[in-house]
């Protein structure tokens, strides 16, 4: 089943994706995993969140991924995710949720990447149980404005918008919880549009 | 990588001291109202089959293929209350999810992808290579990228404390390993065949031998986890996580061939198996085209 290598760019079709399953929990997490900056630096904040299922309940055995620009809007293109020097922000982190859910980022604000847009850190979910991986995104609360003109926040009903923004804690930090399923469903994004 | 293996890799988490593995016994019951040992896997298959045949039929009808696996695929009884309900909503990937974090050699070391030699002595088992390419799905080679894997020893057992298979844990296998692309996207381990192991889907379930890969590509959009089987597996009938792609083509692409060109002299077997990511959405500059190593950007 495996094609000739294709010298010219040529369409090919994707390799389908398959459950994280119960058992990555010794090889996808690894030290420092969930600090993309270390935890009490300066600018620093706290993601945090649950993860749900259809029936309400934390599930133990979840994993999720953040990318993010950094505080001034910009991308990162640094290596060393896996092994943080503790001064590099590489705009990546991990974090697998413990036995209540419960996962926990150290991180910046993003930037808006461009003048005006609504900034907002995008996710990746993967869990046992969860046939393939998931995409969404999470806003930050305020500029109400730019969240207004945001192009995918505005596509979407109110009840659905606000699965995508997080709450500010009083320490400065992010709330914001993903429910795989149910009344307030996360909204989940297919970036191939039409294609599938 | 731990060094050696022993009864703590079962009690803690020993890279970030979280304890979410623990959860089997006091995790909330989160299960629909199934009672998964009463279930035979003749139920199982019949369910398969039903829903194969569904497909089949659609298909003949005019309706496209489905090249991913389904995210409600009942047979597989965890996805029942762990799938969306509502239809993905189709974005414009902007800005961020144009790009993707970048890895290099600072990240990962070279020997990572020999899961052979992660310890004192050799593992026991069928020593293979398995080797390919990541390309985009416009055939471009993903260069310079992270590939993480994961699998069972020889015997089936995974070093999880949540694997209570009775089979052998091996001394001298952990069963992890992680690669960066070279510029013509290739990859490759040195690792162990890993045996087939029962879950608790069902009565008598057992999955099909593979192994977990984990692939990053050019744009965030392109990130997935998938698993590689091998050729000629008895189990991939009976399997809901294989079926739950419920098209033959699509679920052949995560088969591997057996290579015996590649195959090493009195020392391993050899796999290929290409992976092929979602196509991209960025404008891509020429140097980005010809394909950058990693390492270059450091």
């Amino acid at each position: 089943m495996n094609r000739p290598i294709m010298t010219t760019p040529t369409k090919l079709t994707p390799t389908p994706g398959q459950t994280v399953g119960p058992f990555y929990g010794y090889a996808l997490p690894y030290a420092k995993d969930r600090e993309l900056l270390a935890p009490g630096s300066p600018g620093s904040i706290r993601l945090q969140g649950t993860v749900y299922d259809g029936a309400g309940h934390p599930i133990p055995d979840a994993i999720l991924e953040i990318w993010q620009a950094d505080a001034d809007g910009r991308v990162p293109q640094r290596t060393g995710s896996l092994v943080r020097d503790g001064y590099t922000f590489t705009g990546f982190g991990r974090s697998a949720v413990g036995n209540t859910g419960v996962f926990t980022f150290t991180t910046v604000n993003p930037g808006p990447t461009e003048e005006g847009a609504a900034p907002f850190i995008a996710v990746a979910v993967f869990a046992r149980g969860l046939m393939n991986r998931l995409f969404t995104r999470i806003y930050l609360p305020e500029n109400e404005e730019a969240l207004a003109a945001d192009p995918l926040l505005s596509s979407l009903a109110p009840e659905r918008r606000k699965t995508l923004i997080a709450r500010r804690d009083a320490d400065g930090g992010l709330t914001w919880d993903l429910r795989l399923q149910g009344e307030d469903e996360t909204v989940f994004l297919d970036f191939e549009g039409a294609s599938k | 990588m731990p060094e050696e293996i022993n009864v703590e890799i079962y009690k803690a988490d020993p890279l970030s001291g979280d304890t979410s593995d623990q959860a089997t016994e006091a995790a909330p019951r989160t299960h629909a109202p199934l009672d998964a040992a009463a279930e035979s896997q003749a139920d199982l298959s019949a369910e398969m089959h039903a829903l194969g045949e569904a497909y089949a039929q659609a298909v003949r009808n005019g309706a496209p293929a489905e090249v991913q696996p389904r995210l409600d695929y009942a047979p597989y009884r965890s996805s029942v209350l762990r799938h969306p309900t509502k239809d993905l909503h189709h974005a414009d990937p902007e800005t961020i999810e144009l790009y993707s974090p970048a890895f290099g050699h600072m990240d990962v070391h070279a020997l990572e992808s020999d899961l052979t030699i992660a310890h004192n002595g050799e593992p026991q088992g069928e020593r293979i290579v398995v080797s390919g390419r990541v390309l985009d799905g416009d055939g471009r080679p993903v260069a310079g990228q992270l590939v993480e894997i994961w699998q069972a020893n020889s015997s089936g057992r995974y070093i999880h404390k949540r694997d209570q298979h009775p089979a052998p844990i091996d001394p001298n296998f952990t069963g992890v390993g992680r690669c960066i692309t070279g510029a013509d996207g290739s990859y490759s381990f040195t690792t162990i065949k890993p045996g087939a192991y029962p879950w608790k889907n069902h009565l008598n379930a057992w999955r099909p031998a593979h192994i977990h890969f984990s692939l990053f590509g050019q744009e965030f959009t392109q990130r997935i986890v998938t698993q590689m089987y091998f050729p000629g597996d008895q189990l991939f009938p009976l399997d809901p996580i294989y079926q739950s792609i419920v098209d033959q083509d699509a679920r052949d692409r995560l088969v591997a061939t057996y290579n015996h060109e590649q195959t090493k002299p009195e020392w391993a077997l050899a796999y290929n198996w290409d992976i092929v990511l979602t196509g991209s959405k960025r404008t891509w500059t020429e140097n980005e085209a010809l394909g950058a190593a990693g390492d270059e950007n450091e």
